[in-house]
């Protein structure tokens, strides 16, 4: 057998071009269902761990998955909004603590996520450099958006319009960096985390700009009176809070109406947990409670549908590459008549020459798995990145 | 190693080729050369002298072995041990280097082995015949002259008692088909081998012990 392989090594690694050929099938037949598992699973793992840390969402009625992914994730469409009444009456029960969540604008393509510092707690988020939230204004970042955007305590980062072609919408907010999270591997590290009341500034309900007693532009006052000055949309606001101008910001909405996407709810025990879905399960005005494992697991089930979809597919592409590789030997043993006439006349029987096939094959077979592993291997070490990324 | 060869009827499976020799002898030791013109047997000759072919009727004895009445495993021991052969076309396999080719009956027969006495000889034969300093070269790098001399190194390198060589000059210029037929004559001589040769060049026949002429065995021909 040793001699079958020596000779099958020879004719494998004389004739590059077809053995690249049939490896490469080979590999990729093996490698792109390892690869699509592991991704799958790697999802799996982490769309569950964050179902996991967060036992309860709390949003406006409509798309289940569009609120747990928004809550959980900062992805997808913007759920239908809350008042910070809902979230106040979620907080009274005492059954849970409740934190809000708004979350609608981005910067630099990063969601910012508009929350408490009980968020914080809750996630056990630490910051890394830098400091937490203090002040209107401020902002502490996921750290992939440090890293990608190159930003740090001390930074600015600017909000982006949501349309840029609304002169008179929301101004972007020029925010401060104080601080940059430590690395969770969850979707807070590709957050913008801004205090509730920036997130409002950044939304248009609340605003800073120069005292209108001392306006400089008559022109932008359209009525003065002794209680109230009315000013045009031309009045100059404040892209930037800062120590000087925030004493100048305020909100154009009662308190209990500024708006929320969500409400994240940590129950107090299995009691609470039933006591809160008993009352928000129960026609509760035009909110829902979702448990997030379970709305979870039927996007997974969705995913592991369309897996094994792509697994017939694999199928069939094993098959092909079989019925390839088949074709190959008997092509290659076409060719090769006159040197297996040679071998036979010099003394080879018809089963050496089998042999001599099946060690070609087998080597083939063992440089496929070889390279198959090896990109699984590398696949491995950056695949937790990439589904980082991905996520 | 002797030869005899008596009422043989030999077809392809075809139908379109048929051999009738009817006597033929070739002694131990002995020089012969088959002639004639293509088509007429030669090569199906050479093979049934070999066991490679088993005639439709008759008998093939080489070596005091009937080869007709051996099963496919006998014929095939008995012509890794007994017999050497060298094609016309050399049949070196092109993914393996000189020395390689030389051991190549060693690695596929499980009766011999590549081991260290199988490699001094194929150095031994290599040296012998001008390849001594050629033996990592790969086959496609040699000239027609060299190949050929490889592929005699690889018929004699299990010390055969019968080389059946098949047109072993037909590629050759003259110059290297004289020194090619003297090789054969020269190892054979020294190995006390019978020494077959299939030819249709008659210029290459002086020093043959005797001569056979294919003419005679063609359907038709004259007993």
């Amino acid at each position: 057998m040793k001699q079958h392989f020596f000779l099958a090594w020879r004719y494998v690694a004389f004739h590059k071009g077809k053995t690249t050929i049939l490896v490469a099938c080979v590999s990729l037949t093996l490698f792109l269902p390892l690869f699509l598992s592991r991704m799958i699973s790697g999802f799996e793992e982490r769309l569950m761990a964050r179902a996991e840390a967060t036992p309860l969402v709390i949003g406006a009625k409509g798309s289940r998955f569009d609120l747990a992914l928004h809550a959980l994730h900062f992805r997808g469409r913007t759920p239908d909004l809350l008042s910070m009444r809902d979230h106040r009456e979620i907080r009274e029960t005492g059954l849970a603590m409740a934190v809000p969540l708004f979350s609608r604008f981005s910067a630099r393509g990063y969601s910012i996520a508009g929350t408490t510092l009980d968020y914080f707690t809750q996630r056990k988020l630490t910051v890394a450099r830098g400091e937490t939230l203090s002040m209107l204004g401020d902002c502490v970042l996921g750290a992939n958006v440090a890293r990608e955007l190159k930003l740090g305590p001390g930074d600015h980062l600017l909000s982006d319009p949501k349309n840029v072609f609304d002169i008179a919408g929301d101004y972007p907010l020029r925010m401060r960096v104080t601080g940059v999270l430590a690395t969770s591997e969850s979707p807070d590290d590709n957050a913008v985390f801004v205090d509730l009341k920036t997130a409002w500034v950044i939304e248009g309900i609340g605003h800073g700009h120069k005292d209108m007693e001392k306006a400089p532009d008559r022109n932008v006052v359209l009525e003065r009176s002794d209680t109230n000055v009315v000013a045009n949309a031309a009045l100059p606001q404040f892209m930037e809070i800062t120590s000087e101008n925030s004493a100048s910001f305020h909100f154009h909405a009662e308190p209990e109406d500024l708006p929320i996407t969500a409400t994240l709810a940590w129950p107090n025990d299995e009691k609470s947990r039933a006591l809160l879905l008993g009352r928000f399960n129960t026609g509760h005005g035009d909110t829902q409670i979702l448990v997030s494992t379970e709305v979870v697991g039927e996007m997974l089930g969705l995913v592991f549908k369309v897996k094994r979809f792509f697994d017939a597919n694999f199928a069939l592409f094993a098959v092909s590459t079989g019925l390839f590789l088949a074709l190959t030997i008997l092509l290659s043993l076409r060719l090769r008549r006159r040197e297996m006439q040679t071998l036979f006349q010099l003394g080879c029987s018809r089963g050496t020459v089998f042999w001599l096939q099946a060690a070609e094959l087998a080597i083939v077979l063992a440089i496929s798995l070889c390279v198959a592993a090896a990109l699984t291997a590398t696949v491995g070490a950056s695949g937790d990145w990439m589904i980082h990324r991905l996520m | 190693m002797n030869a005899a060869i008596h009422d043989v009827e030999f077809a392809y499976g075809d139908g379109g080729f048929r051999l009738r020799i009817p006597e033929l002898a070739v002694a131990s030791g002995e020089k012969v050369a088959f002639v004639g013109p293509s088509g007429s047997g030669k090569t199906t000759l050479l093979r049934l002298l070999a066991g490679v072919h088993v005639p439709d009727r008759g008998s093939v004895e080489t070596g005091g072995a009937r080869l007709d009445r051996l099963s496919d495993a006998e014929r095939r021991a008995f012509r890794i041990r007994r017999v050497g052969f060298v094609f016309q076309d050399f049949e070196l396999i092109d993914y393996l280097n000189v020395r390689e080719n030389i051991l190549l009956p060693c690695r596929i027969n499980p009766a011999l082995r590549p081991d260290a006495d199988a490699r001094k000889s194929a150095e031994t034969l290599a040296e012998s015949l001008g390849l001594a300093d050629k033996l990592r070269r790969r086959v496609d790098q040699l000239s027609q002259g060299e190949r050929q001399r490889v592929a005699i190194a690889r018929a004699l390198l299990p010390k055969p008692e019968m080389i059946l060589a098949d047109e072993p000059t037909g590629n050759l210029d003259p110059a290297n088909k004289r020194r090619i037929v003297e090789i054969l004559f020269d190892r054979a001589a020294s190995s006390q081998a019978t020494l077959v040769v299939v030819t249709h060049d008659h210029s290459l026949l002086d020093g043959f012990d005797r001569v056979v002429d294919f003419e005679r065995f063609r359907e038709g021909a004259p007993a």
